[in-house]
């Protein structure tokens, strides 16, 4: 890929490769030993924990902690684990991902194929609304759920995922978008095609990539939210990172480290699990959303 | 030119011309209006309610000027959230692009399973904030954590609570945000050492430059809109800082780990003091909006040409 500082690189000393192998390898440890101690943890009983060594292997192998984390464990009032917060988070991610696509494809469409006077305006104040900070919102939101009824519900959550996702899947379609040559479009029209035939069959079957990397997106940041499922939620509509964080740093009661591991590997996996499986679309997002325009 | 032949006719012709010439405008719309109402009018309202006496619910009865901005920037938890955010963000963002052009150097030199060593720099990008905070909570907890470690390794002096004290536990914030982000910062230049024109790199090497010289003197000063790139997300990702320090520290010990956001949280649904919560907010904003308005000035300026 890069010849030149393959070249570099042959100029250095056997040593300075020695080197850099083993600061590669040290940065490798650093970033898997969280996960280790999580997983390692979270097969110990209690007592090995507090009496034993957080890098060591287990004694005693046991999974009574992730039973626990997932239906037993006492999170506020309930001894009901993490199960059905997990079930909260699913029923409010599949549908905010689903909403914000779709709104994001059409609105990407519209703004590159459909150009209008001001267009650069709408998608500039999209774009910009991708980085407010939430806490400007948070009191009017509540007060508009309030309103409407949605305090506290999972429906609630959803529109509000939705929303506020709406910027970035706008800006992803729109850069995709932006590259596909418009020639193809405006033939389609002169055929007597319509605005949505025009999406459905020439742009949506060349989207797939896109679309992956959208999805990715939304679903890791909505799935990893803890702002809006802290402020918003209510007792039917709690999702999994709140209950986690509620389960950790509840103040009563022996402190079950191991459950608390496991249930932090719980509330991780669906995320990392995508990751696992479509990574080079999950960097591609990350890179997406971090380099503008 | 094109589009003038093409469209002109169709008006003429096709009857249901109007419709789909204004069809794109109504896909548009609702998202459009739904953007301007939650983000733009919420601001306002935020705005309004910043120069409010509003105390637990909003009440924009009785106007109060500045008096909110005033009480906030003599109080000392603002103060300590500020001065939080100063020594987080200047660490975070430093020692993120630091570990992650160094990794991304490394990691271009043609080593050999560079593949399985990127994802495993990249993943803690995957996991929510929560789960970063739990592992590392316990992690640096005396207790049971790394010192419990040491000390049962038989380095019985050793000492590691930063996480209990009120001088050091914001270091330990910096700790696992630096494990959660720098990954990906590595991405971001590994991206833009791939991408630099090899032409010129021969030709220093041509010119007897050493491959020292070669970094310092011109792949690095190449890389400068990277280091713009990922200086604008880490600033905005240390402004908006809340669940990692919840998870870690709730702001603790005492207020020692207040960061802005937190503040805000705490003092609008905590303490009922809804004005200042909403003059934090704006502040908020307009330190993001500093960073960010320019950036994307010149991003989307530089596109349309």
């Amino acid at each position: 890929m890069s010849a030149a500082s393959q070249d570099v690189a042959t100029r250095n000393g056997i040593f300075a490769r020695a080197l850099i192998y083993a600061v590669l390898i040290l940065f490798a440890v650093y970033y898997l030993l969280p996960l280790y101690v999580m997983v390692v943890n979270s097969l110990k009983p209690l007592d090995e924990i507090r009496q034993g060594n957080m890098l060591a292997l287990p004694q005693q192998w046991t999974i009574a902690p992730w039973l626990s984390a997932w239906s037993t464990a006492q999170i506020g009032v309930q001894p009901t684990g993490l199960k059905p917060y997990f079930l909260n988070s699913v029923m409010m991610v599949v549908p905010a991902v689903a909403l914000s696509t779709i709104l994001g494809a059409l609105n990407g469409y519209v703004l590159t194929k459909w150009r209008f006077k001001g267009d650069n305006i709408v998608f500039g104040l999209m774009l910009l609304a991708c980085f407010i900070p939430f806490q400007i919102v948070l009191i009017p939101s509540a007060r508009i759920l309030g309103m409407t009824g949605l305090a506290g519900t999972i429906t609630g959550l959803v529109l509000i995922h939705a929303i506020y996702g709406l910027g970035f899947t706008t800006l992803f379609f729109r850069n995709y978008y932006e590259a596909f040559p418009t020639e193809l479009v405006r033939a389609a029209q002169i055929d007597g095609a319509s605005f949505f035939q025009i999406f459905r069959r020439i742009l949506l079957p060349s989207s797939g990539p896109i679309i992956v990397v959208t999805v990715i997106w939304q679903f890791t940041n909505i799935w990893n939210d803890f702002l809006f499922g802290s402020s918003f939620s209510g007792f039917n509509s709690i999702p999994l990172t709140v209950a986690l964080n509620n389960l950790v740093n509840s103040s009563t009661g022996v402190k079950e480290y191991n459950v608390h591991f496991a249930g932090a590997i719980l509330a991780a996996l669906p995320t990392l699990i995508v990751y696992i499986v479509s990574g080079r679309y999950f960097v591609r997002g990350l890179m997406a959303g971090a380099v503008k325009g | 030119m094109a589009e003038l032949t093409t469209t002109a006719p169709r008006a003429v012709t096709n009857p249901r011309a109007t419709l789909q010439d204004l069809l794109p405008k109504i896909v548009l719309a609702p998202s459009f209006a739904l953007i301007l109402i939650f983000v733009y009018g919420f601001i306002i309202f935020t705005a309004f309610l910043s120069f409010s006496g509003s105390k637990l619910l909003p009440d924009f009865s009785t106007w109060v000027g500045l008096n909110n901005y005033v009480r906030l920037f003599n109080h000392p938890n603002w103060i300590t959230a500020l001065k939080n955010l100063a020594i987080f963000s200047v660490l975070y963002i430093v020692i993120c692009s630091f570990i992650g052009l160094a990794l991304a150097i490394f990691l271009d030199q043609k080593i050999r399973g560079e593949g399985f060593l990127r994802p495993i720099y990249l993943y803690p990008m995957a996991l929510s904030f929560i789960v970063t905070g739990v592992a590392w909570k316990w992690f640096l907890d005396p207790g049971i954590g790394l010192e419990h470690v040491m000390q049962s390794w038989g380095w019985e002096s050793f000492s590691f609570r930063w996480i209990k004290e009120g001088q050091m536990a914001i270091y330990t914030i910096v700790i696992a945000a630096v494990w959660q982000s720098s990954g990906f910062v590595m991405a971001m230049f590994l991206a833009g050492l791939r991408g630099v024109d090899n032409e010129i790199i021969k030709a220093a090497q041509i010119d007897g430059a050493s491959t020292l010289t070669i970094y310092r003197r011109i792949i690095i000063p190449l890389m400068r809109p990277v280091f713009l790139s990922a200086f604008v997300v880490l600033a905005h990702l240390a402004i908006k800082s809340y669940d990692l320090v919840v998870a870690m520290t709730d702001g603790g010990p005492g207020t020692a780990t207040w960061t802005p956001a937190l503040f805000m949280q705490k003092f609008t649904f905590g303490r009922n003091e809804m004005g200042m919560g909403a003059a934090s907010a704006i502040i908020m904003m307009m330190m993001i909006f500093a960073i960010i308005v320019p950036y994307l000035y010149s991003e989307l300026g530089g596109k349309k040409k």
